[in-house]
């Protein structure tokens, strides 16, 4: 049995969530590179540069990549033989947002469903949890902004639709989104399990590293093609036309129930900011 | 880009509208006025009930954004724009009051690109998501109005060569459809 102290957990969740919303990853960095030397649209590699400008600028100037700062996705995975001590784990996340959201000077963006009343500090915060082997705790944080987040959906599929009712689906809903999610985008698309974990599922593809596969070969196989395909679309780089529209395409799949095929696809914008820490 | 970049400033005259073309960008410099959602139900509100806009909509260009606060001994804060379809139910009452631009991401609906047609307006993009890029953008910032709203209260923007790209323009050309169709395969 390991002690973390909640003190601990609120300074890294507001260390993380300012990080990630000022420094675009070298991940992403190298990804915009690659797409420039790729994308065939003049205007298209104008924007694409832009990024890269943008991502610099933010750097210098300590401020937010994106003015959507997101709302606050924190993923906690905790060791089973770890022990929280010194107040409440969900309390501790919390405050570690309402102190990165205000310290860092970020957008707070959530708001009542109905009145749009904003809660003022960005809280609460959405937490997934996951108990894992072992006496730490890895806390990812992915600031998510409301655009690209319109354009996901969890889809009920008739289980005869099989692999060629999810390709439909994933092309269906990035030419729904078209310029709107700010591509080029990165997909994250869930398969199997129920209505909500296919939904995590996308979720958590999205968290997977750019340009890397799945170990599954008929899911990388399944990827690559995708992407090709999504590239062909034209929508390209901010929807002004162009060959590079995706960056990746990551996909998660679980066992599902013998009546169903549940598919969740989830959109991330080109500002995908995610960052890390082990406690 | 291989072509000279065209400098317009506002307010945007009948000749500069119809100057620009789907599909070229521009650097705007003047005076913005920044509105996203709750704004514009205000807006809309006060028109129905008589009253004036809290400022003379007459050239004028809105920005669709919310910013993030300006950190200590910056004029603004990361600043990119927002998805413009949200105000597509507003915005063709604006443009028949002379609202001449509108700067934004994403497609319109039918009725404002025919009001932009009508009237003269023109829809400028604003790259999504290099907000930082266009706060450098910003000489000076101000509140005038709605400052209860927090992110979304409007605000005058002084810009100095704004990066833009035309998306719709006067003679009814659209970027979103002509750029995408050149790419399809």
């Amino acid at each position: 049995m390991r002690e973390i102290h909640v003190d601990d957990i609120v300074s890294v969740v507001e260390r993380l969530f300012i990080d990630a919303n000022i420094h675009l990853p070298e991940m992403m960095y190298g990804a915009i590179r690659d797409a420039i030397e790729k994308e065939r649209s003049p205007v298209g590699k104008e924007v694409l540069r832009e990024l890269l400008t943008n991502a610099d600028t933010a750097r210098e100037e300590r401020m937010p990549i994106c003015q959507d700062t997101g709302l606050a996705v924190t993923f906690l995975e905790i060791g089973q033989d770890a022990h929280v001590v010194g107040g409440d784990l969900t309390e501790a996340v919390a405050e570690g947002v309402r102190r990165a959201y205000r310290n860092g000077y970020l957008r707070k963006s959530c708001c009542h469903p109905f009145t749009r009343k904003n809660t003022g500090d960005n809280t609460p915060p959405i937490i997934h949890t996951k108990i894992v082997p072992g006496d730490g705790m890895r806390i990812t944080v992915l600031p998510k902004g409301g655009g690209s987040e319109n354009y996901g959906e969890v889809r009920m599929l008739m289980p005869a639709e099989g692999k060629e009712g999810v390709r439909a689906f994933v092309l269906e809903m990035v030419r729904k989104g078209g310029p709107n999610p700010c591509p080029p985008i990165i997909v994250g698309v869930g398969i199997g399990g129920n209505f909500e974990t296919s939904a995590l599922l996308s979720k958590e593809a999205l968290m997977v590293p750019v340009g890397k596969r799945s170990d599954d070969g008929e899911l990388a196989d399944m990827e690559r093609g995708l992407l090709e395909e999504i590239n062909a679309t034209g929508i390209g780089p901010q929807g002004y036309g162009g060959t590079v529209t995706a960056l990746d395409v990551h996909i998660k799949m679980a066992p599902c129930h013998l009546a169903s095929l549940p598919v969740a696809v989830n959109i991330q914008c080109h500002a995908h900011r995610i960052r890390e820490a082990i406690l | 880009m291989t072509t000279e970049l065209k400098r317009i400033t506002t307010p945007l005259a009948d000749d500069v509208t119809g100057s620009l073309r789907a599909g070229e960008k521009v650097l705007l410099s003047g005076f913005i006025y920044t509105a996203r959602d709750a704004a514009h139900k205000r807006f809309i509100e006060t028109l129905d009930a008589g009253g004036e806009l809290p400022f003379d909509i007459k050239g004028q260009v809105i920005y669709y954004c919310g910013p993030a606060p300006a950190p200590p001994g910056k004029v603004m804060g990361s600043c990119g724009p927002t998805t413009s379809s949200r105000m597509d139910v507003y915005a063709p009452r604006l443009i028949s009051l002379g609202l001449k631009g509108m700067i934004g991401k994403g497609k319109r609906s039918e009725k404002v690109r025919d009001a932009l047609r009508e009237h003269r307006a023109v829809y400028l993009g604003a790259t999504g998501g290099a907000g930082a890029l266009i706060a450098r953008t910003v000489v000076a910032a101000e509140v005038i109005a709605y400052e209860d709203l927090g992110p979304e209260a409007v605000m005058r923007l002084e810009v100095k060569d704004m990066p833009l790209f035309v998306i719709n323009d006067v003679h009814g050309k659209d970027l979103y459809l002509e750029g995408v169709e050149s790419y399809r395969k």
